[in-house]
C-alpha cells in the first residue's frame, strides 16, 4: 500500500503504550506477551535494545497502579497530554447500538453517571489521538471466537469498527497481529518495528490487505510445517498422536496464513500441526466459523490429498528403496586383514 | 424469583461516617473487575463492598447447535490465562458424553500439561502480580512504618533463599527492576515451554482432543520436560521459604492482619489430575474415581470435610440469579430431569440452566454485574453456601489434607497436612515442605497456600513423568481412542482451574450441543449478592476487612482491600457467565477420516 512515510527523523524520546484489554476477549494476548523473549517486555521497558525511545507501558494486567490511578493515563491521553502514544486494543469490539441500555464491555466508571464507560467510547476518544493503533489477537483484529455465528453481542474486529481504510494521525493504518492467542514474539516484534519507525529508523511497516505484517503472515502454516514432507509423500495420519501429516484429521494448515510452524510457540517449542495439533485457522479473518467443525477434514483437502496420494505413494516407495540403500555402509569397512577400499599400498 | 436486593443494612447502633471508594478497574488480575466500597475511616474498616464485572461475551449462546467435538476448542477461549484448564475440563465432559476412555499415556500427558500450567500460572501471579502488593515501592507508599520494620527484620530462612532482611525481599519484588520479579517472569516462561511440550501452545492448547491427545510421546518429549522441571524444583526450595518469611512478617508487623480478607471457612475443590488406573469417565463411578485424583475433591465447611464425592458435589450445585443482568429460567425447559443414577436434578443446576441476558444500567441497589451467583446446597442445613476457592491452592490443599488419600511418595496427605517431598537438585539437597491446615481462610493464608501448591504441582509432575515414561518404555505409545458422537447424551467434567473449581456440563441432542454450561472459579468467588442477600466471597471477604494502610482518604490506595481481593486470584473472563442460543446446524462426522492407503 502507499506509504506515507513517518515524519522526518524527529527522535521521539518517550512513547506511551496505552493498552485496552476491555474488548470482548480473555486477556490471553496480554498473558501471551509476557511469554515473549524476542524481544521480551522487559527488554523493551528497560531499554535493552539500542535506538529505542523510552517506553511507558499502561496495561491493566501488569500495571502497578489501580483504579483511578491507572485510568488517569487514559484521561491524559484523551486530553492530548500523553503524546505520543500507541493504542493497543485487545478483545473484539461489541456492538453497543443493538440494545436499549446497559453495556457489553466497559472500562472504568464515568464519575458523573456512576455507569461504566464503554470500551467503544474509549476507542472513539483515543484512536484519533494515537500515533498508531494496534489490534492484538484475532478477537481485536477480526472478531474471533466471540463473533461466531449466533453471538448475542454483534461484536467485530477493530477495523470493522473504525473502518478498513482508517489511518492514524501519523498516517498509519491499523496494524493487525492476529492469533488466538497472539504468538508472543510476533506481537513484540511488531511493537519493536513500530518503535523503530517512530524513532525514524525504519520505513513504513509493510502490511498486507488484512493489515498484517507481511514478514510474519506471508507464508502458510503448511509451507513452514515440518510434517509437510509427509504430505508430499501422501502419507497421512489417521489418528491423533501420529507424527504424520494431519490434513485428514482436520488440519487447515495448507490454506492458513501463520508462521507458528516455523517459529514454534516459545523458543521454537510447541506450535500446532508440527506438534500434533490440527490447525484450526485461529489467525484468520474467517475464524472460527469457516473452520468448523474443527475435527473434520477440510472440504477442499479431499481432492488435493487424494491427488497427492497417488504421486506421493509412488515417490515414497522409491525413496524407501533409496533409503534402505543409504542405510547400508560401503563394503570396504571391515576388520578383515585385507584392504578393499581401492587404495593400493606400496609402503606397508 | 426476581427479588430485588436491598443493599447491606448498616448496623444501626454504630454511627459511622462512610466514604465511598472504588477501584475500577482492579489491575494486576486477568479481566475486568471493579470493586466499589464504603469505608469507615474512623473505625478503620470496610463497611460495604460490591464486586462488578464489566464484560459480557455470551459463549453459551453461540455454542448451542455446534458440534460437541468443538467444545474444548471453543471453551478454551473463555480464559486467557487458564484456557487449557477449560479445554481439559471440556475434554473430560466430552469423554463422559461420548463414553470413551483415553489411553493412559494421554492422561499422563494431560496431567503433565496441567501441572506445568499450575506451576507457571501461580508463579507469575504470585510474584509478578500479587507480589507487587508486597514490594518495596508499594509498602513504602502505604505503610512506611512497616517498611522501617522490614529493614530491621532479618529473614529467618535467609540461608535458604539468600535475602538477608525482609526489606530485601520487598525490593526484589519491585516491578521490572526487582531481581526476583524478573527471575520469576523468566521462570514462568520456562514453565510455559513445559506446557507447550505437552499441550502444544499456551494458553489455548492445540493438541487436546476428546479421546486423548495429539502429542507424540517420545523419549525426547519427556526429557525436555524433566530437565526444565528440575530447575523449577530447585527454584521452589528458595521460593517457599521466601514467602513464608514474607507472610509471617506481615502477621508480626501488623498485629491483627489475619483479619484482612478473612471469611468463614467455606471452601470448594473439584479435584484435579485423573488417574488412568481408575478413571473410566462413567458417571456412576465418578465418586470412586474422583477420590483417586491426585488432588482430592471436597467441600470444606468450618474446617470439616462435608463430602469428597463428585456425584454429591455435582448434584448440589445451584446457580442463583443474584444481582446480575439475566432473566430467570424458572419456566424454561428442564434438559436433565434425572442423572444417570436416577437422582433428581434441580432446575437451578448447570445442566438445566437457560440464560437470557438483559443488558441494563448498573444499580448497586438492584443488578450490578454480569456474574451470577453459584452456590452449593448443604443438605444438612438447607443453606445455599457461598463457597469460595480461595484462589485455588488453599481449597485444594485443605481438601486433599483432610481426605488423606493422596500418597505417591512425592506427596502425602496426612489428614491434617500435606507433605511435599522434593528430590536433590543441582545445588540444593532433598527437601520436605509441609503445608499445615491454617487457622484462617484469609488473604495471607490464600497467598501462602499458593506457594506451597507450586511445590505440590512440581512434585506431582515428577510422579507423572515417571508414569508416562513407564508407558513409553512398555511400548504403549498410542495416545488417542476413536469414538462416535452419540445422538443423545449428557456429560460433566470436574477439574481444578488454576484459581479453583471448574466444571463443564453438556447436553447433547441430535448430535449437537443443546446446552453447555461451564462454571469456572471466578463466578464462585466474584459473584454478587444472591436472592437470599448473601454476598459473594470477594464482597464478604472485603467487608469488615480492617484497614491497616497508613494513608488517609486523600492518598488512600486501598492496599489491604487489594490484598484481600487479589488473594483470590481474580480472573474475570471466567466470571462472565456463559449461555446457549441457536447456532447453525452442522454435518456430523465421527471418525475424522476413512480410507486412503497408509498406516501408522
Amino acid at each position: 500500500m502507499a506509504a506515507p512515510s513517518t515524519k522526518a527523523p524527529s527522535p521521539v524520546k518517550d512513547v506511551h503504550i496505552l493498552w485496552i484489554t476491555a474488548g470482548l476477549g480473555c486477556d490471553g494476548d496480554s498473558v501471551s506477551v509476557t511469554a515473549a523473549e524476542q524481544p521480551s517486555i522487559e527488554d523493551v521497558l528497560l531499554g535493552a535494545i539500542p535506538g529505542l525511545p523510552k517506553v511507558h507501558l499502561h496495561n491493566p494486567v501488569l500495571a502497578y497502579e489501580n483504579g483511578d490511578d491507572f485510568m488517569k493515563f487514559f484521561y491524559q491521553a484523551e486530553k492530548g497530554e500523553l503524546e505520543p502514544f500507541v493504542l493497543v486494543v485487545e478483545g473484539s469490539i461489541p456492538n453497543e447500538k443493538i440494545k436499549k441500555e446497559g453495556y457489553w464491555a466497559g472500562m472504568g466508571t464515568n464519575p458523573d453517571t456512576g455507569q461504566p464507560i464503554l470500551t467503544c467510547d474509549w476507542i472513539d476518544r483515543l484512536a484519533p489521538k494515537a500515533l498508531a493503533v494496534m489490534a492484538i489477537g484475532t478477537c481485536a483484529t477480526y472478531g474471533g471466537i466471540h463473533a461466531m455465528a449466533g453471538n448475542p453481542t454483534g461484536c467485530m474486529g477493530l477495523a470493522d469498527y473504525l473502518g478498513w481504510n482508517w489511518k492514524s494521525k501519523a498516517g498509519l493504518p491499523i496494524v493487525n497481529v492476529p492469533g488466538c492467542p497472539v504468538q508472543p514474539d510476533n506481537f513484540m516484534e511488531t511493537v519493536l518495528y513500530l518503535l523503530y519507525q517512530v524513532a525514524g529508523m525504519a520505513p513504513m511497516i509493510p502490511l498486507d490487505k488484512q493489515l498484517r505484517p507481511t514478514w510474519l503472515f506471508g507464508k502458510t502454516v503448511h509451507e513452514g510445517c515440518d510434517r509437510a514432507g509427509y504430505y508430499e509423500q501422501g502419507d497421512f495420519a489417521h489418528e491423533y498422536g501420529s507424527s504424520k501429516c494431519l490434513v485428514k484429521l482436520g488440519c487447515w494448515g495448507p490454506v492458513v496464513d501463520c508462521n507458528v510452524t516455523k517459529r514454534g510457540w516459545m523458543r521454537g517449542i510447541g506450535g500446532c500441526p508440527n506438534v500434533g495439533g490440527i490447525c484450526i485457522g485461529c489467525t484468520m479473518p474467517g475464524f472460527p466459523d469457516k473452520f468448523m467443525p474443527f475435527m473434520d477434514e477440510p472440504p477442499g483437502g479431499k481432492l488435493s490429498s487424494t491427488a497427492i496420494g497417488i504421486y506421493g505413494g509412488m515417490i515414497r516407495a522409491l525413496r524407501s528403496i533409496t533409503n534402505s540403500t543409504v542405510n547400508d555402509e560401503p563394503k570396504w569397512r571391515h576388520p578383515d586383514p585385507k584392504l578393499t577400499t581401492g587404495y593400493r599400498p606400496t609402503t606397508y | 424469583m426476581a427479588t430485588s436486593i436491598e443493599s447491606m443494612p448498616e448496623t444501626p447502633v454504630k454511627k459511622r461516617n462512610l466514604v465511598e471508594m472504588n477501584w475500577d478497574p482492579i489491575t494486576r488480575i486477568v479481566g475486568s473487575l471493579g470493586i466499589f466500597t464504603k469505608i469507615d475511616f474512623e473505625n478503620r474498616e470496610v463497611a460495604e463492598c460490591f464486586s462488578t464485572s464489566s464484560i459480557f461475551r455470551g459463549y453459551s449462546i453461540f455454542m448451542k447447535g455446534k458440534d460437541p467435538r468443538d467444545a474444548h476448542f471453543i471453551t478454551s477461549r473463555i480464559c486467557g490465562i487458564c484456557g487449557d484448564n477449560h479445554a481439559t475440563c471440556a475434554v473430560y465432559a466430552q469423554n463422559m458424553a461420548f463414553g470413551i476412555k483415553p489411553p493412559p499415556i494421554a492422561e499422563w500427558i494431560i496431567n503433565l500439561g496441567e501441572a506445568a500450567e499450575y506451576m507457571f500460572d501461580h508463579n507469575i501471579f504470585q510474584d509478578n502480580l500479587v507480589g507487587v502488593d508486597f514490594c518495596e515501592q508499594m509498602v513504602k507508599e502505604t505503610n512506611p512504618g512497616v517498611w522501617d520494620k522490614a529493614q530491621r527484620t532479618p529473614c529467618p530462612n535467609a540461608d535458604k533463599h539468600g535475602f538477608r532482611n525482609i526489606s530485601d525481599i520487598m525490593t526484589s519484588l519491585n516491578p521490572f527492576t526487582g531481581e526476583f520479579y524478573r527471575e520469576t517472569l523468566q521462570m514462568s516462561r520456562l514453565m510455559r515451554e513445559m506446557f507447550c511440550l505437552m499441550e502444544g501452545r499456551h494458553v489455548h492448547p492445540s493438541t487436546l482432543y476428546p479421546g486423548g491427545v495429539g502429542t507424540v510421546p517420545t523419549v525426547q518429549l519427556f526429557t525436555d520436560y524433566l530437565v526444565r522441571l528440575m530447575k523449577y524444583v530447585e527454584f521452589m526450595k528458595k521460593v517457599v521459604p521466601l514467602h513464608d518469611d514474607l507472610f509471617d512478617f506481615f502477621y508480626d508487623a501488623l498485629p491483627g492482619y489475619e483479619k484482612v480478607g478473612q471469611r468463614r471457612i467455606l471452601l470448594g475443590c473439584w479435584g484435579s489430575y485423573n488417574d488412568p488406573d481408575y478413571c473410566d469417565y462413567t458417571y456412576k463411578n465418578m465418586g470412586d474415581w474422583g477420590r483417586k485424583m491426585f488432588v482430592t475433591p471436597g467441600v470444606v465447611v468450618d474446617g470439616k470435610l462435608v463430602t469428597n464425592d463428585l456425584i454429591d458435589i455435582n448434584l448440589n450445585m445451584r446457580i442463583l440469579l443474584g444481582s446480575s443482568y439475566y432473566d430467570s429460567w424458572e419456566g424454561a425447559e428442564t434438559f436433565v430431569k434425572k442423572d444417570p443414577l436416577g437422582n433428581p436434578v434441580d432446575q437451578n443446576h448447570p445442566w438445566n440452566q437457560t440464560t437470557t441476558p438483559r443488558p441494563q444500567k448498573r444499580d448497586f441497589k438492584g443488578n450490578y454485574t454480569w456474574v451470577m451467583s453459584p452456590r452449593w446446597l448443604d443438605k444438612r442445613t438447607g443453606d445455599h453456601l457461598a463457597l469460595d476457592t480461595g484462589g485455588g491452592p488453599i481449597a485444594r490443599l485443605w481438601s486433599t489434607a483432610l481426605s488423606g488419600l493422596v500418597d505417591i511418595g512425592y506427596v502425602k496427605a496426612t489428614g491434617h497436612s500435606v507433605q511435599i517431598n522434593l528430590p536433590k537438585t543441582a545445588f540444593k539437597p532433598e527437601t520436605q515442605f509441609e503445608w499445615k491446615i491454617p487457622k484462617w481462610s484469609n488473604a495471607i493464608e490464600r497467598d501462602r497456600a499458593r506457594t506451597y501448591f507450586q511445590a505440590y504441582a512440581a512434585a506431582t509432575a515428577l510422579h507423572f513423568v515417571e508414569k508416562a515414561m513407564a508407558e513409553l518404555h512398555a511400548g504403549k505409545s498410542k495416545t488417542w481412542t476413536e469414538f462416535k458422537v452419540p445422538d443423545e447424551a449428557i456429560g460433566c467434567g470436574f477439574h481444578e482451574a488454576v484459581r479453583g473449581v471448574l466444571s463443564h456440563h453438556v447436553v447433547i441432542r441430535d448430535g449437537k450441543i443443546a446446552n453447555y454450561h461451564p462454571y469456572p472459579p471466578t463466578p464462585w468467588n466474584a459473584n454478587p449478592r444472591d436472592i437470599y442477600g448473601t454476598p459473594g466471597p470477594y464482597e464478604d471477604a472485603v467487608q469488615n476487612t480492617p484497614i491497616f494502610e497508613e494513608n488517609g482518604p486523600d492518598k488512600f490506595k486501598g492496599i489491604d482491600i487489594m490484598r484481600a481481593v487479589r488473594s483470590f486470584d481474580p480472573c474475570l473472563p471466567c466470571g462472565v457467565h456463559m449461555y446457549l442460543g441457536n447456532g447453525r446446524v452442522l454435518e456430523t462426522k465421527h471418525s475424522p477420516m476413512f480410507g486412503v492407503a497408509g498406516h501408522e
